[in-house]
């Protein structure tokens, strides 16, 4: 599903963001992004969404190589894969139904099919109750599962999130992680960013561990 | 997704701006969310799903527009001052032509008569000239109709009973036949008649008409030029008013780059937007400019009578308004359209 061969990231300025990295993630896998901050996390999950492109290397994700992907099929890759951010990326202006129907209204949906969409997976979040409301009016962790509803909405093959739980106490972070758990089980390969060890400690999914832009492990694995 | 997760969250239940695009026939999928499947969607879905789209992003760009109605207004009354100036003269120009038009070709000669000609004389002249073949009427005034006519119309009477004598002489006004009014031929015919022993000055009633024709062609330049300037004015001033507004709604923007928004998607509402301050521009310089013409429309009655003429002000034709919507709407659209592309290229999602 996703695959890094020899990829080097050097911001304008000098900074290495990824130096020769090199992996390959299958299909229906979950893994956990580690690594200090600066260590490169953010940069991966970016040119796997083309927000940034490699200056050396190749990125293929699902079998396409997105480094060289002109700027017009960008966004046919983006409605592939489900992101999940930290700082949620909602929208104020509008109710939680419309932000999760965001994706789907702009891959042009019928709008019955966007209907039952947003409301499954609003469902699937536990949030079917909210859909009127602003998300402004949420909790933290309402809004996050908002935001991962929204991910999940258009039934991306790839999931990807960049500290989901930041601003999440313990409690909420399990029950989120828990979430994506079982969009794993469906199929949904998942990765995501993190430096919450001690939550991810429990869970037996291999660790992709960056420091300096390099891969420390490949599969501090507790399976 | 099952039926029993629709429960109680059903078409009623949806906000009310969607409840109108419930018609849209699209096939429900089976497919569950646990799929995890990419859902492919049919083409006419697709189309159906795109035009109701365009509609709803119409509706929500004027909707956004009419929330800030001051503002809005600002705007639009911008436009719409920078629109009704080349088509009020636009519109003048057309009074002047539609004035001018009755005298159009219809050139006339005065032949002024010497003081020495008796008015049976002059009869003869007026039926000797009214056989030839080059001229279609003649018309005799004589110095007694002349003091008449001048004493009722310039409202100098008093002046004239001061007057031993009559001091206008009498005049025969010739109209040449219509294959004989080209200048070559008027010309002609003006030199004949100066040539007459009883003609003292003959006048051709033409080159002020010449004049003011090319008058008008200036003028219809000088319009044209003057638009041309104000239009490229109203592009500014929507894209800058646009750029504004994509400012505003960056956040929104990132977002929808981030899933997967085209750049024809997030173009849209903009694009649509430049088009509602056209469009509004275009109506309220209409507005403006035909209730001058209604303001102006009574006096300029009233002068053409003092002239005998029945002339009244012409207004905008149904075309002329229809020209005048749609080159305001595509005006501030082709606004929105310059700078939308370069203002939302500069927004990526970082």
């Amino acid at each position: 599903m996703i695959q890094f061969e020899q990829v080097c990231k050097r911001y304008p300025g000098g900074h290495q963001a990824l130096n020769n990295l090199s992996f390959h993630m299958p299909h229906g896998d979950m893994r956990f992004l580690t690594g200090h901050s600066g260590a490169g996390k953010s940069t991966l999950l970016k040119l796997i969404m083309v927000m940034e492109r490699a200056n050396s290397g190749q990125v293929l994700v699902d079998g396409r190589n997105v480094s060289k992907l002109p700027a017009r099929h960008i966004p046919e890759l983006r409605r592939k894969v489900g992101v999940v951010f930290q700082n949620h990326q909602l929208l104020f202006d509008r109710s939680v139904f419309d932000n999760v129907a965001l994706p789907l209204v702009i891959a042009g949906y019928g709008h019955r099919d966007i209907g039952r969409r947003v409301r499954a997976a609003l469902d699937k979040v536990g949030l079917l109750d909210k859909e009127r409301q602003n998300p402004i009016t949420l909790s933290g962790g309402e809004q996050q599962r908002v935001g991962i509803a929204r991910a999940v909405v258009n039934k991306p093959k790839l999931l990807l999130a960049d500290e989901p739980t930041g601003n999440l106490d313990p409690q909420l972070s399990a029950e989120i992680m828990h979430l994506f758990e079982q969009f794993n089980q469906v199929g949904v390969t998942v990765l995501i960013a993190t430096h919450d060890l001690s939550l991810i400690a429990r869970m037996p999914y291999k660790l992709l561990s960056l420091r300096q832009g390099q891969l420390v492990s490949a599969g501090g694995s507790h399976e | 997704m099952s039926k029993s997760k629709q429960k109680g969250s059903g078409a009623s239940k949806l906000p009310k701006r969607r409840l109108g695009q419930l018609q849209t026939p699209a096939k429900p999928s089976r497919r569950e969310l646990s799929g995890a499947k990419t859902h492919r969607t049919r083409f006419s879905d697709q189309w159906q799903s795109y035009r109701s789209h365009h509609r709803q992003v119409a509706g929500e760009s004027l909707r956004r527009l009419l929330k800030r109605p001051l503002a809005t207004l600002m705007t639009t009354l911008v436009i719409a001052i920078a629109m009704v100036l080349p088509a009020g003269l636009y519109v003048g120009l057309n009074n002047v032509e539609a004035v001018s038009q009755g005298w159009d070709g219809a050139a006339r000669l005065s032949v002024f008569l010497k003081f020495s000609v008796s008015d049976q004389d002059a009869q003869k002249l007026r039926q000797q000239l009214a056989d030839r073949k080059d001229i279609a009427s003649t018309e005799y005034i004589s110095p007694s109709e002349a003091l008449e006519e001048f004493r009722r119309r310039s409202g100098f009477g008093d002046v004239l009973d001061q007057l031993d004598s009559n001091p206008l002489p009498g005049v025969l006004v010739l109209s040449p036949t219509a294959d004989n009014s080209s200048p070559e031929k008027i010309e002609a015919l003006h030199d004949q008649l100066n040539a007459l022993p009883q003609a003292d000055l003959v006048k051709l009633d033409m080159e002020w008409l010449q004049r003011l024709n090319r008058i008008t062609d200036i003028s219809r330049r000088l319009t044209l030029a003057l638009a041309a300037m104000l239009a490229a004015g109203v592009l500014l001033i929507v894209g800058n008013t646009i750029k504004l507004a994509i400012e505003n709604r960056r956040d929104e923007i990132l977002v929808v780059k981030l899933v997967g928004g085209t750049n024809a998607f997030v173009r849209r509402p903009f694009l649509y937007m430049g088009f509602w301050y056209g469009l509004f521009g275009g109506l309220l310089a209409w507005l403006l400019l035909a209730s001058s013409l209604l303001w102006l429309s009574g006096p300029v009655k009233e002068l053409a009578g003092l002239y005998n003429s029945s002339f009244s002000l012409l207004g905008l034709g149904v075309l002329d308004s229809l020209i005048m919507w749609a080159s305001a709407a595509g005006l501030g659209l082709l606004g929105a359209l310059l700078v939308v592309g370069r203002e939302l290229r500069a927004i990526e999602p970082k």
